[in-house]
């Protein structure tokens, strides 16, 4: 049932709608019609003169091997932030479902973490992980691992991979949580009856009814991975060394705004957002149609 | 098949509430033991103490011989049956019923023998790959039977499996659950809090109230001799009229009594006549009310005065409201004046506390 709201005059529900369209239109579809007409530009260095160049600017892009290598890199930084943090926050929230004394305030301390803000976080883990400052680096160091996030790649993404896992944790653990407790408690013990282990009845009982929770939070975690590490990139990394942890989103920036090729960030922006439209487009077709047993 | 024994059986919870306060019953092979009373009295933790689902604080369970205190619910060989029938969701109709049998590591081939035996006898056979959620009510319920009994267990447990049911198709099952309990002659205890269900379906019928067992018994017997008040009035429908009694004859027989007593008299054994009793009980009523079921008639009388064998004060009852039971369809009009008399022999008469039956 829906409900619906009479209005006497025809003008006002334009005008109930208004401030948020024109928030939309501003901030949103304003900037995006801007970055498609600039990715068909192409300005020279000193930005005296633009021309007109079609795909120019895209063939350019999907010419480049630095591109491709900056897709792969992103999907798999994606692809580890997701499993790596969809993995331990279901692990807290199995354990955090136990009814045990103080779950109330272990519950809440678990979600703070989602609190903090990106940049926060990366500095919270560069401090920590520094090569000459970082407390863990100590460690790392006294058990003959070679550690300078600083230096080398792959040390610098697993360390961004760490991180940003770490910051989408508490959020998986919520809706992990949540998850559980929709699972009726007669279902879990009729499982038992039947005969099944723990771990038995993990896998075979609670493990498919959170199916649903567990792809929405693969498409939420895939989303964040690409676009909202921005913050943590910048502030641990930014981009390097070389280019080892430069996702798509950090291209965007040095490109346009470090190396002045607004042309090409603008084409790079605009194949970002086709992937946000695809992805949402998935989480749509998927999760809204809400898998209901 | 096995026996199922509870020896003085106590549940605490941690913050010391007592839910179980100690009780002793004893089901033989393949009886069907219920566990009656109004909710929260305790039976379906009982039950689920049985299942293993629930840890035992006090006393002993013993299922077949063996005590099954400290032993998992998945190694008590038993099946429950659970209110919302518990399906798994994600599974097909004959996945529900298999994953226990694959849990126990059977031969496939075994599994889907008994499977689709258990469907045939169920009537489920042509949805074995639907998904419970496909499924009607009475269908869901069925494959929560076909779950617990393909497994063939020394004990079935329900725990209120049919009251998500509709009235009519209530009643089937519960005649279906009856004739398939004989047939497979395994030893069952079964929660409600039905009064009819528990008559009907019993061979033991264990009235609870507060965590205490008032009465156990066969059916008609607790039916026709209730231990106490409460168990008078909680079986039976409607309840039995329990009134405060006079100080006269019928007060001195019961041994220790000041004088004070309860006594109960069932709606149907009141009969509708002029006459006088000798050493009964005799109830002048204003019709209030009447109840028209069709094969018989309830009326709903209330009384004032000091009657033969009944003191003034109403008992347990709302102000001198008392129940018949006529037989047919004719009775009183409303506003009419009867008489209603009841003989010595069928009266029930308890202690003042209810706690106690005296006579009868």
């Amino acid at each position: 049932m829906q409900k619906q709201a009479i209005f006497q005059s025809k003008l006002l529900p334009y005008a109930l709608v208004a401030p948020q369209l024109a928030i939309v239109l501003v901030f949103f579809y304003w900037p995006a019609a801007q970055a498609v007409i600039q990715s068909f530009l192409l300005q020279d260095a000193f930005g005296l003169s633009t021309s007109f160049v079609w795909f120019e600017n895209y063939l350019e892009l999907f010419k480049d091997p630095a591109y491709f290598a900056a897709i792969i890199r992103t999907f798999a930084f994606s692809f580890a932030i997701a499993v790596s943090s969809l993995s331990f926050a279901l692990l807290l929230a199995v354990m955090a479902d136990k009814p045990l004394r103080g779950s109330t305030l272990y519950r809440t301390l678990l979600i703070w973490p989602y609190a903090v803000a990106p940049p926060v976080v990366g500095v919270l883990w560069v401090f920590m992980l520094h090569p000459s400052l970082g407390v863990l680096s100590r460690y790392l160091r006294a058990m003959g691992v070679d550690w300078n996030p600083l230096l080398d790649g792959d040390q610098a993404a697993a360390l961004i991979i760490l991180a940003a896992a770490w910051k989408q944790i508490s959020y998986n653990f919520l809706f992990f949580l949540a998850g559980l407790q929709s699972i009726p408690k007669s279902v879990i013990e009729a499982a038992a009856i039947d005969g099944a282990r723990p771990m038995r009845r993990f896998w075979t009982v609670i493990f498919p009814l959170l199916s649903p929770t567990i792809f929405f939070l693969l498409v939420i975690n895939i989303v964040y991975a690409f676009f909202d590490t921005f913050g943590i990139i910048d502030t641990m990394t930014r981009g390097g060394p070389g280019k080892a942890t430069e996702t798509l989103v950090y291209k965007v920036y040095t490109d346009g705004l470090l190396g002045g090729n607004l042309g090409s960030s603008a084409a790079q922006s605009v194949i970002l957002m086709v992937i946000v439209v695809v992805l949402t487009g998935i989480q749509f077709r998927f999760v809204e149609r809400k898998v209901t047993y | 098949m096995a026996n199922v024994t509870l020896r003085s059986v106590r549940k605490t919870y941690p913050g010391g509430f007592e839910a179980i306060k100690g009780v002793d019953v004893d089901v033989g092979d393949g009886q069907f033991c219920v566990l009656v009373g109004p909710s929260g009295c305790g039976k379906s933790t009982l039950l689920r103490m049985v299942a293993g689902l629930e840890t035992i604080t006090g006393g002993e369970i013993d299922i077949g011989g063996r005590v099954v205190n400290q032993v998992e619910p998945a190694d008590r060989d038993i099946a429950m049956v659970f209110q919302n029938y518990a399906l798994y969701p994600h599974m097909s109709v004959y996945n529900n019923m298999a994953y226990g049998l694959r849990n126990r590591g059977m031969a496939e081939a075994e599994i889907k023998t008994r499977v689709e035996e258990a469907a045939r006898v169920l009537e489920l056979s042509p949805m074995l790959e639907r998904k419970p959620r496909q499924l009607s009510g009475g269908q869901r319920q069925r494959v929560a039977m076909g779950r617990a009994i393909v497994r063939q267990p020394k004990v079935f447990l329900f725990d209120e499996p049919l009251s998500n049911l509709d009235a009519k198709l209530r009643i089937a099952m519960r005649v279906e659950i009856r004739k398939l309990q004989r047939r497979l002659n395994t030893t069952s205890i079964y929660v409600t809090h039905d009064q009819l269900e528990a008559m009907t379906l019993a061979d033991i019928l264990v009235v609870m109230n507060g965590g205490q067992v008032e009465q156990i018994g066969n059916p008609l017997d607790i039916y026709q001799r209730p231990a106490t008040t409460f168990v008078a009035s909680f079986i039976g429908a409607p309840p039995m009229n329990l009134m405060p009694l006079r100080s006269d004859e019928l007060t001195s027989q019961i041994a220790g009594a000041d004088g004070a007593g309860i006594v109960g008299i069932r709606p149907e054994d009141f009969v509708i006549s002029s006459e006088t009793v000798s050493g009964g009980v005799a109830l002048g009523l204003t019709v209030e009310a009447i109840e028209h079921v069709g094969a018989e008639t309830f009326v709903y009388g209330s009384r004032q005065r000091e009657e033969q064998g009944v003191a003034a004060n109403p008992g347990e009852l709302p102000p001198g409201e008392v129940i018949v039971r006529v037989p047919g369809a004719t009775g009183p009009a409303i506003g009419e004046r009867i008489r209603a008399v009841a003989p010595r022999d069928k009266l029930h008469l308890f202690t003042a506390d209810g706690r106690k039956r005296v006579t009868g």
